[in-house]
């Protein structure tokens, strides 16, 4: 050991950090590092640097290590593997004691394993691909503030996915123009309007006025129809007492959800989280600035982990990809997504991009949301990669269509309807749902004049995030 | 006004056979159906009478849809779903909701606004069926009042 002590530059790996014999403890958090070191860095060194950068080394030894157990503290290294078809690149397993973090804060959680090491000189690049989170750390956090189960309790909504749509155009509208647009989608038969994320308090739509003529337009779609209806008032703005302010006038006017963009930082979003539970107001989270950070598949930190800090921090619902609309995503990441946000427990599944296994111990699940580019004409299509449990959003399929807003929301609703009622007649609804669609339409003008508009429309481009793992067929 | 609550209400009503097949569909996820109805469709009530209780016991979609022929009967004036349950963990909640009957004419709702301070509206969505007495809305002289003493599974 008289090495370790000596003063100066030791490599990581010779201070502990690279451990290949550790056996990670039940209640260790684990993280799975995509590192590309710079050139002559052994894998196992730019593990080590890792695990040391995010808990207790810095650059040289420090003789006030020896006041601590330090072995305790540092995070352990215990697994380095090439990544298949990627030269120079590895995914290093870094185990992290839970002592290292404070109870129920997703600030300090990313301070520590996010917060130094990515700019780190020794990788050329390094991502956080995912995290498990031991349950003894998940059930320090309040989670959802609702969760899907009590949502669709709420709303009285069940057995299939929820409808919504961004209002658009949007920037511009005055709060007078904005509710119609709100009224007209909603008593078409959406379920949800929302704002859209850069929508907060501008010079040509004050929030106040907005969430006025929104909730008017809100209570007259219910009366409309007979249903619960919502619109996600988007309370993002630039301090907490603003935030709050927007929030509670809001729950006054007697709306079911708000909403807050991922701008505002985790903090926010777990002080917002509490106050929907406080309050009954679901909060939907809208994931504005992540593709900043989460596309590029050697740097930064990828959705999967978003979402896991998202369901710790509280949010009812996540925008997480849609497969087949206009933006990123890969569909074995986007299961993987989806998995996340909403399932009780899983096992590790490389297909999907999933490094370990999870246990959320009854924590509620997050509702996905897809949003972004997507029309009727793929509800086949969205309905078997996104499943029941989502709330899909046509914004432009909605408010673009050539009969009217009202009707483009009953051509999407009729869509969703015809389909889980095929689905679970037992047909093969993936192969048949343009068939299924056609005749739906026959009886629906709104969805035949939906079909006809959008219905080849497709975004058939490469994803950027993919998961590495290749099946071996069976 | 056609009320728009339950999984398949954009669609034209559910004949006996798709009734039967999204039965047979609960039934094979293991979730029980229970048979449930109301004179009063305001969206926030949630407690519907009860046609007895929850099938837990019948696992023949045909066995079901009497009880919703049998329902319907007693209440061919009322508003009645069929839910189906499941009890799963992580659930424990309705899996499945749909309207198997409706009305013959449906009243529909008003917005009510109490007008406040700073432009403040405080909205309130009320039932027209609400305005006559529970046992006597919708003209029925059947059914309503007696909101037990059917059902014996």
């Amino acid at each position: 050991m008289a090495d370790r002590w000596s003063a100066g530059v030791i490599p990581y790996a010779e201070m502990g950090y690279w451990q290949p014999d550790y056996e990670p403890k039940d209640t260790d958090l684990l993280c799975a590092f995509r590192v590309t070191p710079q050139d002559g860095v052994p894998p196992e060194e730019a593990g080590a640097a890792v695990a040391g950068e995010s808990s207790t080394a810095t650059w040289t030894v420090v003789w006030t290590d020896r006041l601590t157990t330090f072995e305790h503290y540092q995070a352990k290294c215990y697994r380095v593997e090439p990544v298949p078809g990627a030269e120079g690149q590895w995914i290093a397993y870094i185990a992290y004691d839970l002592d290292l973090f404070e109870e129920g804060s997703i600030a300090n959680l990313t301070s520590s394993i996010i917060g130094n090491v990515f700019g780190f000189k020794p990788l050329k690049a390094l991502r956080l691909e995912d995290m498990r989170i031991p349950p003894h750390y998940v059930k320090t956090f309040q989670g959802p503030a609702h969760g899907i189960v009590t949502e669709r309790e709420y709303l009285n909504k069940f057995g299939r996915p929820l409808l919504g749509a961004t209002t658009k155009p949007k920037l511009g509208l005055s709060a007078r123009n904005y509710g119609r647009v709100v009224y007209e989608a909603l008593r078409g038969g959406l379920d949800f309007t929302k704002d859209d994320e850069n929508i907060n308090s501008q010079p040509f739509m004050r929030w106040r006025d907005r969430y006025l003529a929104c909730m008017e337009a809100v209570n007259r779609a219910q009366a409309e129809t007979g249903e619960v209806k919502g619109h996600y008032l988007n309370v993002t703005a630039a301090d907490m007492e603003d935030i709050y302010e927007r929030a509670e006038f809001a729950r006054d006017l007697g709306s079911v959800i708000v909403m807050v963009d991922l701008t505002v930082g985790y903090t926010a979003i777990q002080s917002l989280a509490k106050w929907a539970r406080r309050n009954g107001v679901i909060l939907h989270l809208h994931r504005a600035g992540h593709a900043t950070y989460t596309r590029q598949k050697n740097h930064g930190v990828s959705f999967r982990v978003i979402s896991k800090w998202m369901r710790l921090a509280g949010v009812d619902h996540v925008h997480a990809g849609t497969v087949v609309g206009k933006l990123e995503g890969d569909p074995a990441s986007v299961h993987g997504f989806y998995d996340v946000l909403r399932k009780g427990r899983y096992a590790a599944d490389p297909s999907k991009g999933l490094y370990f296994e999870q246990d959320w111990v009854s924590m509620p699940a997050v509702m996905p949301v897809a949003s972004g580019g997507i029309h009727a004409g793929q509800m086949h299509q969205l309905l078997h990669h996104l499943g029941e449990d989502t709330v899909l959003q046509f914004g432009g399929g909605t408010i673009g269509h050539p009969m009217g807003i009202a009707s483009g929301a009953e051509a999407n609703r009729v869509a969703v309807e015809s389909m889980i009622k095929a689905r679970n007649e037992g047909r093969d609804y993936l192969a048949e749902g343009p068939e299924i669609l056609r005749d739906a339409a026959k009886r629906n003008k709104p969805l035949d004049m939906a079909l006809s508009t959008w219905g080849d429309v497709t975004f058939d481009y490469a994803s950027t995030d993919t998961v590495d793992a290749t099946p071996t067929p069976a | 006004m056609r009320i728009t609550q339950g999984t398949f209400s954009f669609l034209p009503d559910l004949t006996d056979d798709e009734i039967t097949a999204q039965i047979a569909y609960a039934l094979e996820h293991g979730w029980p159906c229970s048979v449930e109805y109301t004179d009063d469709p305001h969206p926030r009530n949630t407690y519907w009478e009860m046609w007895g209780l929850p099938l837990f016991d019948l696992q023949d979609p045909a066995a079901v849809l009497d009880e919703v022929r049998a329902c319907r009967d007693e209440h061919p004036e009322h508003y009645v779903r069929v839910n189906a349950y499941d009890a799963g963990l992580g659930r424990q909640t309705v899996a499945l909701s749909f309207l198997v009957n409706r009305p013959s004419e449906e009243p529909g709702f008003r917005v009510d606004r109490q007008e406040g301070a700073d432009r403040r509206v405080h909205y309130s969505i009320h039932s027209y069926a609400t305005e006559r007495p529970a046992g006597s809305r919708y003209g029925g002289a059947r059914g309503g009042s007696r909101s037990n003493g059917h059902g014996q599974h």
